[in-house]
């Protein structure tokens, strides 16, 4: 295994993903940040990159950053794993999960 | 990526604040008429107001364009019987709703009279209120004439209420048509269009400002409101606002019984900032309040179960039919056209079937079988309804994008698997708060309240059309208001208040103390109560306040925010607890159970038990359960000026 530089870090805080950014889609315009009701993001200190997820765990899943964004596929929602849906397949009896 | 953690590593350091930090700093507002809280209610309340010409602040904790509990979105429009496709008549309907025990008959009765008027409005603004593009063509419910959506909800009875079930046949409907009062409407494109008409009137909106206190003249507790003091969220800046007349919108308070601090957000049956904040200042300014100590199982998943809607029910709990794992039918209401009924059936009915998934009849999971149903009604269900409700377009989206298509796919329901939330898991978001007369004028001069800040509040129609009225009355009674000054003293009190958890950098965080509250309500003010219980209960949040409130830290004006609305927690518990005290009898419909006075619903007890400070000593006292009157005459008496849709510019 290649030498690691290992911190000293406190468990953070998780889930703490509600979506997920696409840097190559993603401008920064921060529209997510202006509609979200709980101040979930910050925007990023450098322009044009996406916002910073600060408060996770405060997210009620709204889903508006996602909804409202102009610029679509640069933010996608990210259920927690074990709020994760499923759904059978009625003709073959395939179940899946999100 | 974009998590905070990764920053750190990447960068090495935290990042800074972004916001300009302006604790301490002040900005000073003045405005005929003030609306606290820019949700549905707020937003209305507003351009009520505007319209008429005076000055108006919105102020908003979040943004305006989305915030609130119906930001989102909002699927029906329910409870509109003056819609020209009904077939029952307004007063008959609100009457038929004030009818449920401990219901607020001015607030319906406004509703069912005013909230077709307040749609077309909406739709003025640029709502889509109906099938324009034809997309639902054959939808059962669909005037083709129109282009109205009528939903299934509602359209026998408004209301199943257990154990008081009676037919109810309508003299405004003698041969029982269905009554068609609910109509189904494209709701996310609602929040964003009030925003923009606030500002077309040129309301002056305050975003990301939380309200913390109501100024009363001279500082006198039960003065005239003559204004507001409030903190930015993200820059800390103190806002003092003036005002001739206030109208309240803020909305009850969610998870005081319960929070998951790592999944906060879910912890709360509406919207995360749904704290209580307006009903506390209510309080504090000497306001009266009623129906405080109803309280309820808390509905929501709060992150310990699977969430849909706002972590309610299921997807398929509505319009879809429920199937077991080997696709037999559960014998349970859908509420869609083939039962047309009220949203919740009959505890009876679930208890038959979990007794049959015990003895082994229907195999678990449950489903919803979107794929038996016809296509169109399928689409209604899947890409209307709940496309268009709050929380739910982005619900719905995840699922098609992941694959799954309703005209082929089972959803999972998670009834039956998860069962109800533990029964000292409570909420109180649906209860209590202002009480109002027909100006919907609290007991306060200067002050109005509209929408879930009244006592016994309903849904997204009801809060628009109070929010609507509650501005009309309060310009009205701005408008003959002399000048007032605020109290410079009262200002420099809040201020002190307000900052104490930054001026600390250690002690006590906000999700801390909130879940000291939360367990303190569920061991002492649960399912069941009793005096000495209540008693301990006031004890516990007693020796919070005067011991953990002094040690919260807040690191930023976020983190302010949060601390400040766990002081409104605080004190929203205690109002509960005062009133649970003072009502000595059990009640089904209040979810009210004293093990010292048993005897449920007694007759003397049938009334309001209000409740306020009165130079700092709580004063309870009751109110006949019809204390409104006549609603239909009430309401013309009061409305004899009313112009009906606007018209104006």
């Amino acid at each position: 295994m290649p030498e690691k530089k290992v911190i000293a870090m406190p468990n953070i805080t998780s889930p703490n993903k509600p979506v997920n950014f696409n840097p190559d889609i993603c401008n920064g315009c921060n529209h997510c940040v202006e509609v979200c009701q709980i101040d979930v993001y910050i925007p990023h200190p450098q322009k044009g990159k996406p916002p910073i997820i600060l408060h996770p765990e405060e997210c009620w899943y709204c889903g508006c950053c996602v909804n409202d964004c102009p610029r679509p596929g640069a933010v996608t929602f990210n259920w927690p794993l074990q709020q994760r849906g499923y759904w059978k397949n009625k003709a073959t009896g395939e179940v899946h999960q999100i | 990526m974009s998590t905070w953690h990764d920053y750190l590593k990447e960068q090495g350091h935290a990042p800074d604040w972004p916001y300009p930090i302006r604790y301490d700093k002040e900005q000073e507002i003045d405005t005929d008429v003030l609306v606290i809280g820019g949700g549905i209610a707020g937003c209305w309340a507003a351009i009520g107001a505007a319209r008429t010409g005076l000055t108006v602040a919105l102020v908003e904790k979040a943004d305006t364009i989305r915030s609130g509990a119906g930001g989102p979105g909002c699927d029906h429009w329910c409870n509109a019987p003056a819609n020209p496709l009904s077939n029952v008549d307004p007063d008959e309907w609100a009457e038929h709703m004030a009818d449920r025990p401990y219901s607020n008959g001015i607030g319906v009765q406004i509703q069912c009279r005013e909230d077709w008027d307040t749609l077309l409005e909406m739709e003025q603004m640029g709502g889509k209120i109906r099938d324009t593009k034809g997309e639902y063509k054959g939808a059962e419910g669909r005037d083709d004439k129109t282009k109205l959506m009528i939903s299934p909800r509602y359209t026998r009875v408004h209301s199943y209420i257990p154990g008081m079930v009676k037919p109810v046949t309508f003299k405004s409907n003698p041969d029982q048509k269905l009554n068609n009062v609910v109509i189904r409407v494209w709701g996310t494109t609602f929040k964003p269009a009030l925003k923009k008409e606030c500002k077309r009137l040129g309301v002056k909106i305050f975003d990301r400002v939380m309200v913390t206190s109501l100024l009363t003249e001279n500082g006198v507790q039960g003065g005239r409101v003559v204004g507001a003091t409030g903190v930015n969220n993200r820059t800390g800046e103190f806002m003092i606002f003036k005002s001739k007349a206030a109208v309240l919108a803020t909305a009850g308070a969610g998870s005081i019984w319960n929070i998951s601090t790592e999944l906060g957000g879910y912890s709360n049956m509406m919207s995360r900032t749904i704290t209580g904040d307006g009903t506390v200042m209510a309080w504090k300014a000497g306001a009266t309040l009623t129906k405080m100590e109803s309280t309820g199982v808390l509905r929501i998943a709060t992150g310990y179960k699977h969430k849909w809607y706002t972590g309610a029910g299921d997807a398929s709990y509505e319009n879809v039919p429920l199937v077991d794992a080997n696709g037999k039918r559960l014998p349970y209401p859908i509420q869609g056209w083939e039962d047309a009924g009220a949203m919740v059936p009959m505890p009876q009915v679930e208890e038959a079937i979990r007794k049959d998934i015990l003895s082994g009849k229907y195999a678990l999971p449950i489903y919803g079988d979107f794929p038996a149903m016809p296509d169109v009604e399928r689409r209604a269900t899947w890409n209307l309804m709940l496309g268009e409700e709050s929380t739910t377009k982005i619900i719905i989206d995840t699922f098609n994008k992941a694959g799954y298509d309703p005209g082929r796919d089972l959803l999972q329901s998670y009834k039956f698997i998860e069962g109800s939330s533990l029964a000292q898991w409570r909420e109180a978001g649906y209860g209590g708060g202002l009480l109002v007369d027909w100006n919907l004028k609290t007991t306060l001069d200067g002050l109005y309240a509209a929408g879930t800040q009244m006592f016994a509040p309903e849904d997204h129609s009801y809060a628009a059309a109070t929010g609507r009225y509650a501005g009309r009355k309060a310009a009205a009674y701005a408008r003959q208001a002399g000048e007032t000054g605020i109290s410079r003293e009262q200002v420099d009190r809040e201020k002190a208040r307000v900052y104490a958890p930054v001026k600390r950098s250690s002690g006590m965080d906000w999700k801390e103390l909130h879940a000291g509250i939360a367990r303190a309500m569920q061991y002492y003010v649960s399912e069941f109560k009793t005096e000495s219980l209540l008693n301990m209960g006031l004890d516990t949040l007693r020796k919070i306040e005067e011991e953990s409130v002094p040690l919260l830290f807040a690191l930023d004006p976020h983190k302010l925010m949060r601390s400040l609305e766990d002081t409104s927690l605080l004190t929203y518990g205690q109002i509960i607890i005062h009133a649970s005290l003072a009502r000595k009898a059990s009640s089904f419909p209040l979810g009210f159970q004293r093990i010292d006075f048993p005897a449920m619903d007694p007759p003397e007890w049938n009334k309001f038990l209000t409740i306020k400070l009165d130079n700092g000593k709580v004063k309870t006292a009751t109110l006949p359960m019809t204390f409104w009157g006549n609603m239909k005459k009430q309401y013309e008496a009061y409305n004899k000026d009313y112009a009906g849709v606007y018209k104006g510019k």
